[in-house]
């Protein structure tokens, strides 16, 4: 057994009295896909901004390799290697590709004061790794990123990510915008960076792009961890009325029953 | 562990790729080939239509004076004393960030130059250095209340605008006893700042080309360029890719000030002497030039060659408008429509520009 990559042992996270996780532990392998599955309001954003170092956890431990970490930036998160990427979040739609790949990293040439941001190296490096990740749309550098496609935006933050040394990646709800074709393609490359070695954490609502993917899974409900399962050990219907609150679901379908008839369920 | 340099190119993610169109195909299409589509999808494109249109216009309008070289003398010294303060302003836009305190910086740096030097009779080189100390130091406070406070640019440097202008006022009055203060130039330094070359071209004329060409390095060929159209973009995730964004943003309030203080002691030593209402046109000038140019007002998007030509093209209306024989008011006029047009103009060209190859994607194309 190796040790996980990323461990969470009862983290508690108050905002006031409000208390907006309490008791979360969970763990992350690396080449391995957690599904954090919740409702608006469950709590995933909040677990996601202690993981990238926006918040600091009121009690409990973050661990890195068996290390306890804390994070005072997302700068101290990313060093690690922990990257998050949000729905649209590190494109900058009137900023070339490979501008846009490198914000933060530029590869430069020559000698200060004329050191220079090497475009060239740039845009060749942004174009190969978005071809790996099956972008085969986008040949040129140059391009604007606005001119991606939704998906094709999410797959620049994703290869950004894992080119600057990704160990774990935070995927932010990462198909919620996008179509059924878009969002096959952004689970393809989910499944892409497992492959490397990478641990994913995949933040979705969507049970179906969930089960596609994971490896584990985790359901929030009101800030509390309500399941915790491994692929196969329960069903879509299952994960569905957790997800919903159980009872509160079956009690709304009961009554939805008495005004339209039965509703359909799959058998 | 596969954990990737940022230099060293991952070599186990190629293996088992997604698609079949590899490697070959990338590097011999990397650059595609430049077309006259690629032309409009500039974002100096528009200023350029607009500078030509005004040029033939006031050609036509202005009769052969306006093309004589005193004419060209009269709107290039417009122009250039404009782009030293609109090309820095240039900058802070597209970072996202308004100045307008740069025309209070102008004659706050005048007066000091002349108070420091005329009054009280110190080496010209110390009054210089003065003016430009409080150029920075305006800069600096701006720089550090926006980064600081999320206080909008727009309120903090209005607000120093008018306290600056007070401040100038109020101190010319009680060191000077006036509004007006003269200076008589070192030889060195009128010839250095405020000399007319052929007794028409201002030297200035050169600090705006010896300025463009370190702006157009600084925004295209450095990481810092880099970093003002991330910031300009998107803040927030500007500053988790790591930019220093406080820095960056103080650095290019201190830059437009420096600007506005060098406008100001050129003509100090242009008049031979400061007067404490001077400057205050730039605010507003520098503002038209730079959203003519093609520079997005929220920030992320604009060019240097797009700048120049929105200065020249407000140069142009504003100098051409005498050579014309019609009273100097519809120059206002003309300037007004200018800036409303250039700016539809400058937003389809951008909507042409996020088309790319064709594919819509106007959802990232809205905003002005």
């Amino acid at each position: 057994m190796t040790t996980p990559l990323l461990t969470l042992s009862d983290v508690s996270k108050n905002f006031g009295t409000n208390q907006a996780l309490s008791d979360i532990s969970l763990e992350v392998n690396p080449g391995e896909v957690l599904c954090l599955l919740g409702d608006n309001g469950a709590g995933k954003s909040t677990l996601i901004k202690i993981l990238s170092g926006v918040h600091k956890p009121s009690s409990g431990t973050v661990e890195v390799e068996g290390k306890p970490v804390v994070f005072d930036s997302p700068k101290a998160a990313s060093d690690v290697g922990i990257a998050t990427v949000h729905q649209y979040g590190g494109t900058f739609p009137l900023m070339s590709v490979a501008r846009c790949f490198f914000v933060g990293h530029e590869p430069t040439k020559g000698v200060w004061p004329f050191k220079y941001f090497d475009k060239k190296a740039a845009g060749e490096i942004t174009v190969r790794e978005m071809q790996k990740l099956g972008i085969t749309r986008v040949t040129d550098g140059s391009r604007l990123t606005g001119a991606l496609s939704g998906g094709e935006r999410q797959s620049l933050a994703i290869a950004r990510a894992v080119y600057f040394g990704a160990r774990v990646l935070i995927l932010d709800e990462p198909t919620s915008a996008l179509g059924v074709k878009q969002s096959t393609h952004v689970l393809r490359i989910i499944m892409h960076a497992r492959a490397q070695g990478i641990a994913v954490v995949f933040v979705t609502h969507n049970v179906t792009h969930a089960m596609a993917v994971g490896d584990r899974f985790a359901v929030l409900i009101h800030g509390k961890k309500a399941d915790d399962f491994r692929k196969g050990e329960r069903t879509r219907e299952q994960i569905t009325d957790l997800m919903a609150g159980g009872e509160a679901m079956a009690e709304l379908e009961a009554e939805l029953a008495e005004l339209t008839g039965p509703v359909q369920t799959t058998p | 562990m596969t954990t990737h340099a940022p230099q060293g190119a991952p070599p186990s993610g190629g293996k088992q790729s997604l698609n079949k169109t590899e490697s070959n195909m990338v590097l011999t299409g990397v650059r595609s080939q430049r077309t006259v589509g690629d032309l409009f999808r500039r974002p100096e494109t528009g200023a350029l239509v607009g500078t030509v249109t005004v040029f033939i216009f006031f050609a036509i309008f202005g009769g052969a004076q306006f093309l004589t070289t005193g004419g060209v003398a009269s709107w290039l010294n417009i122009a250039s004393e404009l782009a030293l303060i609109a090309l820095p302003v240039a900058l802070l836009m597209i970072a996202g960030e308004f100045d307008l305190s740069v025309g209070s910086v102008v004659a706050s740096s005048s007066v000091t130059l002349a108070v420091v030097s005329g009054v009280y009779g110190m080496p010209q080189i110390i009054g210089i250095i003065a003016a430009l100390a409080v150029g920075a130091l305006t800069g600096f406070v701006n720089g550090i209340i926006v980064a600081r406070t999320n206080v909008p640019s727009f309120i903090v440097t209005l607000a120093m605008q008018f306290a600056l202008a007070g401040l100038t006022l109020g101190l010319a009055r009680v060191i000077a006893g006036s509004t007006s203060v003269p200076l008589t130039p070192d030889p060195v330094f009128k010839a250095l700042f405020g000399t007319l070359i052929n007794g028409q071209f201002e030297v200035a004329i050169f600090w705006a080309i010896g300025a463009a060409v370190v702006v157009v390095w600084i925004l295209q060929m450095t990481r810092a360029g880099n970093w003002i159209f991330a910031i300009g973009g998107d803040s927030q995730s500007a500053r988790a890719a790591g930019i220093p964004v406080p820095k960056v943003k103080i650095a290019l309030f201190m830059s437009t000030a420096i600007g506005a203080s060098l406008v100001g002691i050129i003509q100090t030593m242009l008049y031979n002497g400061a007067q404490t209402g001077s400057g205050q046109s730039f605010v507003f000038n520098s503002i038209v030039a730079v959203v003519v140019g093609g520079v997005l007002l929220t920030g992320g998007y604009g060019s240097v060659p797009g700048v120049i030509l929105g200065c020249l093209t407000f140069a142009i209306v504003n100098q051409g408008i005498y050579y014309t024989g019609w009273n100097s008011d519809w120059a206002q006029l003309i300037l007004g429509i200018l800036l409303l047009v250039a700016v539809l103009m400058n937003n389809t060209f951008r909507r042409l520009a996020l088309s790319g190859g064709g594919r819509k994607a106007a959802s990232a194309a809205k905003g002005a």
